[in-house]
């Protein structure tokens, strides 16, 4: 497949695998924290671990939507569809998200709620023309990346009058949670010596965002594509700067992302949506500023606004780690739950869902690296 | 012209649509027997008129296999339910090695089907049987009120005979065997994804629903020592290859440079982030036998039209914990696991 298979071309990655073999000198440990799911995916599946020195280690960071999505969003979002009797519609990804009492969206569709699985804001759209005696709400979830297509579906329902359409907002702003992942770093929290910076999500809001990374914190940042040589080559670009004694900002993903993104973009989410003062992320707890809401001027399509609900306390499956593994402080094996009873079949936690999981990807794909778990 | 007196005035199949008279046991269920499924499925046995076919088996040992077809779409690019749930109990029954003989077929239908559509696909059911030469010689029909099915449910049974000394099952994998698989994988199951998602891609993706009985009689007349035959159907090579190798206690490696995927389908996956290897396939099989019989069997599963891109792609190895294991292109090595749930695109 042409402009994919040449960035998973072995020839080039064993050539990369040398360079970070001489580069990565064996007096120290080169520990790098991959923001995105989609990097522990590529890492994963294509067995980039098994190309590198046993001194450089891959540290999972909290990059994937569904995993720092906090169980209360679930728990909302099934209310809205049984409480309110609305069609929910939703990326795929969040279907088998477990939410409280051992409910999720499947289940709940299961049970008779009107849950439907889209690929697009587009879809919900079409959904909600094709009948307008019903209440569509679309389930928005999604770092920068998902962001603009979901303005896009504001401003069109806006402009079409779509009265039955509106909006369950839960998308998160990438740098608070790098920034709370850096200020807890250290003796008592993750250990990391870089970041592979995130690449579609860079791709709309520019690498200028992280510089506070090496300024305030002196972590090198390498903005790193999802393809697997991309994430080798800025595991190598990170290596250097590590040697160099450098930290800077540098871009890998130069065939999308620029200094500046994708104003288009950022002013379509300026327009639309408006900083929370505060969010639930998975692992993270609270954090400030770090989240997005319909801005006023598009509150009416606002779905918590339009339809109140009444959740209960959320109840945290007892034992899971995902909130530590989120953080990079423990791996998925050291969770008592994993591969026991929490396995891809059975997800007890977030991370044991979404294939960009840290859980999921261990058990998918290196559990033979650890066969007592079968 | 209407020969059967019992019936005065034919059905419309133009405008009708199925009612819940249809499947009451009365002259109006007679009449929608006689007017679609007999006039297309007819053969001797059918035409007898019974609730069940009475013939007698040839020699050897008796093959039983039924699988229900619930399809959505019902019509899709390169086939239908119709002659899908012909080619998918073929080849069920032809993956004992076996000759299929007959087909049994039990239809659930909606209330509110239309006629004609239904016709559509009892003609291409007829169309696939008799390609094969398999015909359907006994059935049932049920109606279900509106609301209650999805249009249309064909269950099919079939029946085959397996020569004495050929023994092709799923617990037979050795350690050493080669690993075979008849050509392209994941058509099927991107074909009915484009149109269930309306995703209109640039370049039509066909099903490959084909009924293999004679690529297998072929590879059994050439290779009769063959180990395994299964078609990858829901949940694709990987499904079927862990299935495989937790019958038979053994684990396998592949090679992913070895296994044929066509360009579109690899990028059609590519956009949905689906996993090709999970994929469902209606006219493919996957074959294990002594690995000194590879290229032999190769050459006779290449030599057939449905087994062109037939390729070796990997190795039965001992494994007490049953893992099948895949040397990527990219030169590292990952589990190919078993299908959790359903498999569902991701978000970014």
């Amino acid at each position: 497949m042409k402009y994919v298979d040449e960035f998973r071309d072995e020839h080039l990655a064993r050539g990369l695998a040398e360079a970070i073999g001489a580069a990565a000198g064996p007096h120290r440990d080169y520990r790098l924290m991959e923001f995105c799911g989609g990097h522990t995916h590529a890492i994963f599946r294509y067995g980039v671990q098994d190309l590198m020195p046993p001194n450089v280690r891959f540290i999972h960071g909290p990059g994937c939507p569904v995993c720092v999505l906090p169980m209360a969003r679930i728990d909302h979002a099934i209310a809205l569809a049984t409480q309110h009797r609305v069609t929910l519609c939703t990326y795929a990804d969040l279907m088998r998200v477990p939410a409280s009492e051992r409910q999720s969206l499947l289940k709940a569709k299961a049970a008779g709620a009107d849950i439907r699985m889209v690929y697009s804001t587009q879809d919900a759209l079409r959904i909600a023309r094709a009948d307008p005696a019903r209440q569509v709400v679309f389930f928005a979830i999604g770092f920068e990346t998902t962001t603009p297509p979901t303005a896009v579906a504001a401003k069109t329902a806006r402009a079409e009058g779509l009265a039955n359409f509106s909006i369950f907002c839960n998308h998160v702003l990438t740098p608070p949670a790098l920034r709370t992942i850096l200020a807890t770093a250290g003796p008592d929290g993750v250990q990391l010596d870089g970041i592979l910076g995130p690449s579609h999500v860079s791709t709309i809001i520019g690498s200028r965002p992280y510089a506070f990374v090496p300024k305030e914190f002196r972590k090198p940042v390498v903005i790193a594509g999802f393809e697997p040589l991309d994430v080798m080559q800025s595991a190598l670009l990170l290596i250097r700067q590590i040697n160099d004694g450098r930290c800077a900002v540098e871009n890998q993903y130069t065939r999308t992302v620029t200094a500046d993104g994708n104003r288009k973009a950022q002013a379509l989410m300026a327009e639309v949506f408006t900083i929370r003062d505060t969010f639930e992320w998975r692992g993270l707890g609270f954090l400030p500023n770090s989240a997005l809401q319909l801005a006023d001027a598009y509150a009416d399509l606002d779905a918590e606004q339009r339809f109140p609900v009444d959740v209960g306390p959320v109840r945290e499956v007892k034992g899971c780690e995902c909130p530590a593994i989120l953080r990079g402080v423990k791996e998925p094996t050291d969770c008592k739950l994993f591969g026991t009873v929490c396995t891809p079949d059975n997800p007890m936690g977030s991370c044991m869902v979404s294939s960009e999981g840290a859980c999921a990807a261990y058990w998918s794909y290196g559990r033979f690296r650890r066969p007592s778990l079968r | 012209m209407n020969t059967d007196r019992r019936f005065p005035v034919r059905l419309d199949l133009k405008h009708g649509t199925v009612d819940m008279s249809h499947g009451a046991g009365g002259r109006a269920m007679a009449q929608l027997i006689a007017e679609v499924f007999q006039v297309h499925l007819d053969n001797e046995l059918l035409r007898q008129g019974n609730d069940q076919a009475v013939f007698s088996p040839p020699p050897g040992r008796l093959v039983i296999s039924t699988d229900g077809h619930v399809v959505a779409p019902l019509f899709f690019p390169g086939g239908d339910i119709g002659c899908l749930s012909v080619h998918g109990t073929i080849n069920d029954v032809a993956m004992a090695g076996a000759r299929p003989l007959y087909l049994a077929a039990g239809f659930i239908l909606e209330e509110g089907y239309p006629l004609k559509d239904l016709v559509r696909i009892v003609q291409s059911m007829a169309a696939a049987a008799t390609a094969a030469g398999v015909p359907v010689v006994t059935g049932d029909t049920k109606v279900v009120e509106r609301g209650n099915g999805d249009g249309v449910f064909i269950t099919t049974t079939g029946v085959g005979v397996v020569p004495e000394g050929v023994v092709i099952s799923g617990d037979q994998a050795r350690p050493g065997d080669a690993i075979l698989v008849s050509g392209n994988l994941g058509d099927h199951g991107v074909a009915i994804l484009s149109k269930r998602e309306n995703l209109g891609f640039e370049v039509e993706i066909r099903s490959d629903t084909a009924a293999l009985h004679t690529l297998v009689a072929a590879m059994v007349a050439a290779v009769p020592d063959l180990h395994c035959l299964r078609d990858p159907t829901r949940g694709g090579l990987a499904t079927t290859l862990n299935e495989l190798a937790h019958q038979s206690g053994v684990g396998m490696r592949i090679r992913e440079s070895a296994i044929p995927i066509r360009p579109e389908v690899s990028a059609a996956c590519e956009l949905l982030g689906l996993d090709p290897l999970y994929v469902a396939n209606e006219g493919k099989l996957i074959a294990i036998c002594p690995a000194e019989r590879a290229a032999d069997l190769l050459a006779v599963m290449r030599a057939h039209p449905l087994g062109a891109a037939a390729s070796r792609i990997g190795e039965v190895v001992a494994d007490p914990h049953r893992f099948v294991q895949m040397e990527t292109r990219f030169g590292g090595s990952r589990i190919v696991d078993w299908l959790a749930g359903e498999q569902l695109p991701r978000i970014c």
